[in-house]
C-alpha cells in the first residue's frame, strides 16, 4: 500500500493495562495499515482489544510501545495540545450509546465539534443544521435527544462526526443499539454520506449482519490481528461454506 | 462553550434548584444572622451614639461598658471643668429605677438625667413637646416604644393592646409623681428597657438616697483641641477614666464581644449555614458535575482541552453563585425591611454583603473544585465503556 495513500498505519502497538499488581494485554504487536477511501471493520470476540485499537488510533489513549500514524503523524510523540487540535480537526467519532448531549437540540449537538473547533455558535449551528438535512433529520434540528427515536438519534451522532469534515471517523458498535433494520440504514448511511476518497472510516462491531458495508474485516483475538481480509476474500469464504 | 455548560447545568431543572438553593440558604443564614448580630451589638452602644454634643466621656476608672455605672462624686464634675483645653463639662445620671403604673405593676426604665441649665445630653429626636419642656415642674421624656409598651397604661379589654402615654400623664418613679412632657425616639438599646429623661437634679431625688450620683461627666473639648492629649489630661489629673465618644462605643462593644454568648451563639448559627450550605451544594454540584461525566469525556475526546473544560465548569458556579447569593441577600433585605418596625435588631452595612459573598464564593470555588480535579483526571476513552 502506498504510505501516502494510507490514514492509518499501526506498527507493532502494544497497549498494557495494570490494576494493582495485575496487567492485562490489551493490544499485543499489532499491525494494521488503512487507507483513505477505506471502511475498515475491527471484528472480534469481546477484550479482544478492538476498542483499545481505535482509542489509540484516535489518539484518545496512548500506547505503551509500537507506532500508530494517523495521516503521517505519530501520535504518541505529540504534545497534549497538538493531539487535542489534531483530534478535534481530524477525528470524527460515532459512540455505541449515541453519547449526545442530553440538553442540547439536535442542531446544537452536531454543531459542538464545530464550536470546539474555534467556529461563531451561529455559523456552526447553520452547519449543523445543514448536516442534519443531508442525514434525514431537517426537520427534527430543535429536537432533543430525548425526543428523538434510537435511530434517529445514531443519525444525529453521524452528523455531528461528519459536521466538521474530519479525514477519519471512528465508530464503536454504532448499530448495537438498534434494530436490524434501522442498523442497516445507518451503515448505508455511514458510507453513503460519510465515506469518499479523502476520508477513512474504522468500525468496531460484533454486528455480523453489517460486515457486508466494510472494504476490508480485521479479526482480533487476544490483543492480535488475527486476520484482515478483503471483500473477495469474505466472499470466497462464504461460497466455500456453502 | 458557554452555552453549552449553562445547558449542561440547566438540563436536570431538579439538581440545578437544588444547587440554587443550597446556595441561598447558605447566603441568606451568612446575612440574616449576622445583620442581626450587628443590630444587636450596634444596640449595646445606642445610648453613646445617641448622645451626640460631647467630645469625651469621664467615668470611674472600673466602667467596663456604658450601662457598668460606677457612680462619682458630684466634686469630679468641678475638677474635670478646671482642666486646660475643657471648653465645657456636663453632669450625667444614668441609672435603672422602677416606674409604678397606673394598673399598679412596675417596670424598670433607664433613667437618664441631663443638666439642669443646658439640657446636654438629651434624645435625638424629639416627637412630641420640647426638650426645654423638662424644666416643668416633676417633667419626664418618654421614648416611644416604651411609651407604647411597657410603660403604657393598660387595655380597657382583656389581652388588647397597650394604651399608649401621651403628654400630661403621669407615673411614679421611686414614689415621686413624674409627668409625661414630651415623646422622644431613641435608638433601642440592648436591654430594651423604656428610657426615661429628666433635669439631674430631679433623676437624684428620685434616685436612692446614695453619697454618689454622678455616673457620667460630659465633656466637649476647646475647638483645636487634640481629644486624645485631652483624655490624656483628664486621666492624667482626676484619676478618672476618659474615653474619646469612638473609644467608649469600642469599649461597650468588646465587653459584650467577650463577656457574652452572643458571638458565639450568633458565629456558629453563621457557621452551620456555610457548612450546610456548602454541604447541599457542594454535594449536588460534584453529583451533576459526576453525572455529565461521560459528556465531559465526550467534549474532551472531540478536542476540548482541559482548560475549556474547566471554564465551563467555574462557569456553571458562578452562575448558580450568583443567583444563589442574589436570591440570599434579596430575602435578608426582604425581612430587615418586613422587620423595621418591630423589636428585632437588624444592622445590614454593605460590608456584610462582602463577607457573605465572600462565604458563597468560597462555597463554590470548593464545589467547583471538587468537580474540576474530577474531570481533569477523565480519560477520553471512557467514551467508548459502553
Amino acid at each position: 500500500m502506498n504510505p501516502s495513500s494510507l490514514a492509518v498505519r499501526c506498527q507493532n502497538v502494544v497497549k498494557i493495562y495494570a490494576t494493582g499488581d495485575q496487567k492485562v494485554t490489551a493490544l499485543n504487536g499489532v499491525n494494521l495499515d488503512i487507507a483513505m477511501g477505506e471502511l475498515m471493520m475491527l471484528v472480534g470476540p469481546s477484550g479482544c482489544g478492538k476498542t483499545t485499537l481505535i482509542s489509540v488510533i484516535a489518539g484518545i489513549l496512548d500506547q505503551d510501545s509500537g507506532c500508530c500514524e494517523v495521516f503521517g503523524e505519530d501520535l504518541l510523540n505529540m504534545s497534549n495540545q497538538h493531539k487535542l487540535k489534531f483530534r478535534a480537526r481530524n477525528i470524527g467519532f460515532v459512540f455505541q450509546a449515541f453519547n449526545l448531549l442530553p440538553a442540547l437540540s439536535a442542531a446544537e449537538n452536531v454543531s459542538v465539534p464545530l464550536i470546539i473547533n474555534g467556529m461563531k455558535r451561529s455559523d456552526a449551528e447553520r452547519k449543523a443544521i445543514t448536516v442534519l438535512d443531508q442525514v434525514g433529520l431537517g426537520e427534527r434540528v430543535s429536537a432533543l435527544p430525548s425526543e428523538l427515536s434510537g435511530g434517529q438519534q445514531q443519525r444525529v451522532a453521524i452528523a455531528r462526526a461528519l459536521v466538521h469534515s474530519p479525514k477519519l471517523i471512528v465508530c464503536d458498535e454504532p448499530t448495537s443499539s438498534l434494530d436490524h433494520e434501522t442498523g442497516c440504514n445507518v451503515m448505508a448511511l455511514l458510507k453513503e454520506v460519510a465515506l469518499h476518497k479523502d476520508r477513512a472510516l474504522v468500525i468496531v462491531t460484533h454486528d455480523a449482519r453489517i460486515f457486508d458495508f466494510a472494504d476490508r474485516i480485521a479479526e482480533m483475538d487476544d490483543g492480535h490481528i488475527v486476520e484482515v481480509k478483503d471483500k473477495m476474500t469474505q466472499l470466497l469464504k462464504n461460497i466455500e461454506h456453502g | 462553550m458557554n452555552h453549552i455548560a449553562l445547558k449542561m447545568l440547566m438540563g436536570d431543572r431538579g439538581k440545578y434548584l437544588g444547587i440554587v438553593m443550597g446556595l441561598t440558604f447558605a447566603s441568606l443564614i451568612m446575612t440574616q444572622q449576622p445583620a442581626i448580630f450587628l443590630g444587636l451589638m450596634s444596640r449595646s452602644y445606642s445610648f453613646i451614639s445617641d448622645v451626640g454634643l460631647p467630645d469625651i466621656w469621664v467615668m470611674d476608672a472600673k466602667v467596663q461598658f456604658v450601662d457598668d455605672i460606677k457612680p462619682l462624686q458630684d466634686t469630679e464634675l468641678y475638677r474635670v471643668r478646671g482642666i486646660s483645653g475643657v471648653d465645657w463639662a456636663m453632669p450625667m445620671y444614668k441609672g435603672l429605677l422602677k416606674a409604678r403604673l397606673v394598673d399598679g405593676t412596675f417596670q424598670t426604665c433607664n433613667v437618664v438625667g441631663l443638666d439642669d441649665a443646658t439640657l446636654i445630653g438629651g434624645p435625638p429626636v424629639m416627637m412630641e413637646g420640647k426638650l426645654e419642656d423638662l424644666r416643668r415642674s416633676d417633667g419626664i421624656i418618654v421614648d416611644v416604644d416604651g411609651a407604647r409598651d411597657k410603660l403604657g397604661k393598660p387595655s380597657p379589654t382583656p389581652g388588647g393592646k397597650r394604651i399608649s402615654l401621651k403628654v400630661g400623664d403621669s407615673v411614679e418613679l421611686n414614689d415621686h409623681r413624674a409627668i409625661v412632657v414630651g415623646i422622644a425616639k431613641v435608638t433601642r438599646t440592648f436591654q430594651s428597657q423604656s428610657v426615661v429623661y429628666t433635669t439631674y437634679s430631679r433623676a437624684k431625688s428620685y434616685a436612692p438616697k446614695e453619697r454618689k450620683l454622678l455616673s457620667f461627666v460630659l465633656v466637649k473639648a476647646k475647638p483645636g483641641q487634640d481629644l486624645a492629649e485631652l483624655t490624656r489630661r483628664i486621666r492624667a489629673t482626676t484619676g478618672l477614666a476618659a474615653y474619646t465618644r469612638g473609644e467608649f462605643i469600642s469599649l461597650t462593644y468588646e465587653y459584650f464581644m467577650h463577656n457574652t454568648g452572643i458571638p458565639i451563639n450568633f458565629g456558629i448559627s453563621v457557621l452551620l449555614g456555610f457548612i450546610v450550605g456548602a454541604a447541599i451544594a457542594g454535594q449536588t454540584f460534584y453529583n451533576c458535575t459526576l453525572e455529565n461525566l461521560r459528556q465531559f469525556g465526550v467534549l474532551k475526546a472531540m478536542g476540548a482541552s482541559n482548560w475549556v473544560l474547566l471554564r465551563m465548569i467555574l462557569l456553571q458556579a458562578v452562575l448558580v453563585g450568583t443567583i444563589g447569593y442574589g436570591l440570599g441577600v434579596g430575602l435578608t433585605a426582604l425581612f430587615g425591611y418586613s422587620m423595621r418596625h418591630s423589636i428585632l435588631a437588624f444592622k445590614f452595612p454593605w460590608q456584610l454583603l462582602l463577607f457573605s459573598g465572600a462565604g458563597v464564593s468560597l462555597i463554590c470555588v470548593f464545589a467547583a473544585l471538587i468537580s474540576i480535579l474530577k474531570v481533569i483526571r477523565l480519560e477520553p476513552a471512557i467514551v467508548f465503556k459502553g
